[in-house]
């Protein structure tokens, strides 16, 4: 069931598909690039958590030597989606390259969609004209894409990052994708149970605007209001999933609102009353109730564990009652999280220390220096 | 000639057999149905069927039946309206009546279906797990600021002025003089016990009752009754009473037979006067009118919040996005089964719109517009159970406000003739050998009673919704579906048919 039969009813059709799913995640703080061939192993151990109807992952510091341009991964259905879109890329941006995504066919992966990605930065006389910052531009175009142009969906929009997904198992698309010649300093993985329609690539995890790359197992109980909160904010949710309201949630709350990431993870996994009232530090008691009244709409409630990448970290995040395994583990310089214990010890037989993150504590992996 | 054409609603029958000549109808009765002569004798024509006789008396010895007189059936020319020409045929005026629209418009509520959750995300248990009703009416910012400091995060905002509410209940605004000082004891006693508020309504607040200043809402309507600095500042919030859902575009008339020593001190006009509310506020006459008052009133008050109450009309939601951008912090929208103490029938019946329609543009405007975190939503003006509360909230409101649920609880058997000041029940009277019935500890432990029932229902849904925050659910529309609403409804509220 690959690109073609769903992408008609995305386009219009808003309804949310529940998922459950494995994730798996690492980074590196002192910025050591790794193969791709470490997460595809991580996920290949948790394959009975998908079901085949999706896997992706994603790397940051995949592209070193166009680190200063958006990539911009996009799948096409058709040739003439293609023009389209790239008709539309060429009037508001300069691209400084295009290739299509390396891929290793296999017979895992069915009725692969056109995959090209392209490296480019906004035209300065676009962004001016927008009177947008260059970041608000290129989601503004994203969004225009993937609502107006048929049979096209940017999948990634990031720099110096991409994200690879398809319909298959996780380690059948990672293999299709050939991440194995990748070198990433962070690396997320998704293995996708979809429970009530066929997978779609776009369906896929991670999503991904701009620096954001969400994982995500669970069912976002409060979607209908996340995603009219958002929409307030030009957001338009249209990718048949609940997982893009959290990608979305993310850019807002740190890009727009300058969240620092820890209180954007109170937003969303928000402290309940009777901690907030028992708390004796009052400036702290200020800070949180103001966040949940501020933020009412934004937070997400029902079943989740998420993993985002950001270019200079990882997190690790479940809903307030912790609904959905999260395990998380370091040794050395690396952070691990996962759904199970088994994904991490795949890839780190012997870690330091392993432990189960609390109900809506973020676990969070930064870089320590440039990379 | 016939001298009163128009037959008994009621029938009231008494079995002598039973009855001990007790005479407690005779008292208990406040419309005088009832008189003794060797026996106790019933005269019909008065009955309202309050009930108030059958309840006390001990024998069970009182029925009261609809009057069965048959009369030849007329598709369009039902009795009701029959009736309605014999009456005005017989003395001119308009037909008066109390308490909301009793006509059988359809019910939006009732064609809304909840979710629930199956497998794929489990259902959330209320006895075991936390489930959060608390609710902030009132300004919020669009984003916050928080800083870090020494390792601290730091809130670096200031959030205005919000009214907190442990439940996302209220009393709605029913005025002293309408209702008894007992009814605004009992609201005002539950309000501090619930951490909800009650709202004044249009005749000022009786100075026994600042003390529960925190649990107030007081209300600065067209006739200003009572209105004076300290009563603008014996709340939490002060509310601009536009308009009314059973009354919308008109005034208010309190006779003067309501108008005794007390209700008179209240409101500030002599005893034994007709209080009249003028149909709009004679200082505004447009919203730029309107915004002055706003101000004028957050300045009385330190900037406590201000709300505007209005009925739900056709352009509902323009009107609420400019009250909105006037400067209120609470729109109050009170849809057209709200009730009233009195009102015109042609006005109660027929104008204005359900607040289920209402609540879903107006939330719908201010998201479109961007400006929803600047201002709570009430609903109120037909709320009638906690499925009700669920349903408004999902469709976009902050908080309901009940007022016909939380006069039944006391007593009320909404026989709707308010307007007589004759409540047999004590609520809806000044008269005082009737006021004293209502015991306001009893009203206000019924009014307890009734809404913790109900916060334990909402928090049953939530749990089953998989939530455990009624902020999840707040204009959570798609955890609604509709049954039996035609394209356009469903359109309007933004909200699918059940099996999509």
């Amino acid at each position: 069931m690959a690109f073609g039969d769903q992408y008609r009813t995305w386009k219009v059709d808003t309804d949310k598909v529940p998922a459950a799913c494995g994730l798996s995640g690492v980074i590196s703080e002192d910025g050591n690039r790794m193969s791709g061939e470490m997460i595809i192993e991580s996920m290949r151990v948790i394959h009975d958590r998908g079901n085949g109807l999706g896997g992706g992952f994603a790397g940051y510091g995949i592209y070193p030597e166009n680190a200063g341009h958006y990539a911009m991964h996009i799948m096409f259905e058709d040739q003439a989606g293609k023009a389209a879109c790239e008709a539309m890329l060429a009037e508001e941006l300069e691209v400084d390259s295009a290739e299509e995504i390396p891929t290793a066919p296999s017979e895992a992966i069915v009725d692969p969609p056109l995959l090209w990605r392209y490296f480019a930065l906004p035209r300065g006389e676009k962004v001016k004209a927008s009177g947008l910052a260059d970041d608000d531009f290129m989601v503004r175009l994203v969004m225009k894409i993937n609502t107006t142009v048929p049979g096209t969906f940017v999948f990634s929009s990031g720099k110096n990052m991409g994200v690879f997904k398809a319909v298959g198992f996780a380690e059948d698309v990672g293999e299709f994708y050939r991440l194995g010649e990748y070198e990433a300093y962070t690396w997320i993985g998704h293995g996708r149970f979809p429970t009530n329609t066929p997978g779609w690539w776009g369906g896929a995890h991670p999503f991904n605007i701009l620096d954001w790359a969400v994982v995500h197992n669970g069912e976002i109980s409060s979607y209908g209001i996340n995603k009219r909160y958002l929409e307030m904010f030009g957001y338009e949710c249209t990718l048949l999933t609940d997982t893009e309201v959290m990608a979305y949630l993310f850019d807002l709350l740190i890009r727009k609102h300058g969240l620092p990431l820890e209180i954007a993870c109170k937003v969303l996994a928000a402290p309940f009353w009777k901690d907030i009232d028992a708390d004796k530090d009052a400036d702290e008691k200020e800070l949180y109730e103001s966040l949940r009244m501020v933020y009412a709409s934004a937070l997400v409630n029902g079943p989740f564990a998420v993993i985002v990448g950001y270019s200079r970290g990882m997190l690790g995040l479940n809903d307030r009652i912790k609904l959905r395994p999260l395990i998380a583990a370091t040794k050395d310089d690396l952070l691990y999280v996962s759904s199970e214990e088994s994904a991490i010890r795949q890839i780190c037989p012997k870690p330091d220390r392993v432990w189960a993150p609390n109900a809506g504590q973020p676990v969070i992996g930064r870089l320590k220096g440039d990379v | 000639m016939p001298g009163n054409m128009v037959t008994s609603e009621f029938l009231v029958n008494v079995d002598h057999e039973r009855c001990r000549r007790c005479k407690r109808c005779i008292l208990n009765c406040g419309f005088g149905v009832f008189d003794f002569q060797n026996m106790t004798t019933a005269d019909s024509s008065k009955c309202v069927a309050c009930h108030r006789c059958v309840v006390f008396c001990p024998e069970e010895a009182i029925t009261i039946t609809r009057n069965p007189l048959a009369f030849r059936e007329h598709p369009s020319w039902d009795v009701d309206k029959r009736k309605a020409i014999w009456k005005q045929a017989q003395t001119p005026g308009m037909i008066l009546t109390g308490m909301g629209n009793d006509l059988p418009w359809l019910n939006v509520f009732d064609h809304l279906l909840i979710d629930a959750c199956q497998v794929t995300n489990p259902s959330i248990d209320p006895l075991r797990e936390p489930m959060e009703l608390r609710t902030y009416l009132g300004r919020k910012p669009d984003s916050l600021k928080v800083e870090r400091d020494d390792g601290k995060f730091k809130l670096d905002s200031k959030v205005a002025n919000n009214i907190k509410l442990d439940i996302p209940i209220m009393f709605s605004g029913m005025s002293y003089g309408s209702v008894s000082l007992n009814t605004h004891r009992a609201l005002a006693i539950a309000a501090e016990e619930l951490g909800t508020v009650m709202n004044t309504g249009e005749g000022g607040l009786h100075k026994e009752l600042y003390p529960y200043r925190d649990h107030i809402i007081v209300q600065c309507a067209s006739g200003r009754f009572g209105v004076h600095s300290e009563y603008l500042n014996a709340g939490v919030a002060v509310e601009i009473k536009v308009g009314q859902g059973a009354k919308p575009g008109i005034g208010g008339h309190l006779p003067g037979e309501k108008i005794g020593k007390e209700v008179s001190s209240t409101r500030m006009i002599p005893q034994g006067t007709d209080a009249l509310s003028p149909a709009p506020h004679h200082d505004i006459y447009s919203i730029e009118d309107l915004r002055q008052l706003i101000y004028a009133l957050k300045e009385a008050t330190g900037y406590k919040p201000v709300s505007v109450k209005i009925a739900a009309v056709h352009n509902v939601a323009a009107i609420a996005s400019g009250i909105a951008r006037a400067g209120a912090d609470i729109i109050y929208l009170d849809g057209f089964r709200g009730g009233t103490g009195a009102s015109p029938a042609v006005v109660r019946d027929h104008v204005g719109i359900p607040v289920e329609i209402a609540l879903a543009v107006v939330d719908q405007q201010l998201r479109s517009e961007g400006i929803r975190n600047w201002v709570s939503i009430i609903a109120a003006g037909g709320i009638r159970s906690s499925a009700d509360v669920v349903k408004a909230i999902a469709l976009g409101a902050d908080a309901v406000g009940i007022g016909t649920a939380a006069l039944i609880a006391m007593g009320c058997r909404l026989c709707q003739k308010c307007y007589t000041g004759n409540c047999s029940w004590g609520i809806a009277t000044q008269r005082p050998e009737l006021t004293g019935r209502l015991d306001p500890d009893w009203g206000a432990e019924r009014l307890i009673n009734l809404v913790n029932s109900w916060s334990l229902e909402v928090k049953e849904v939530l749990g089953a919704l998989g939530v455990n925050a009624v902020e999840s659910l707040r204009g959570n529309r798609e955890r609604l579906r509709a049954l039996g609403l035609d394209e356009s409804t469903m359109d309007i509220l933004d909200v699918k048919p059940a099996g999509r």
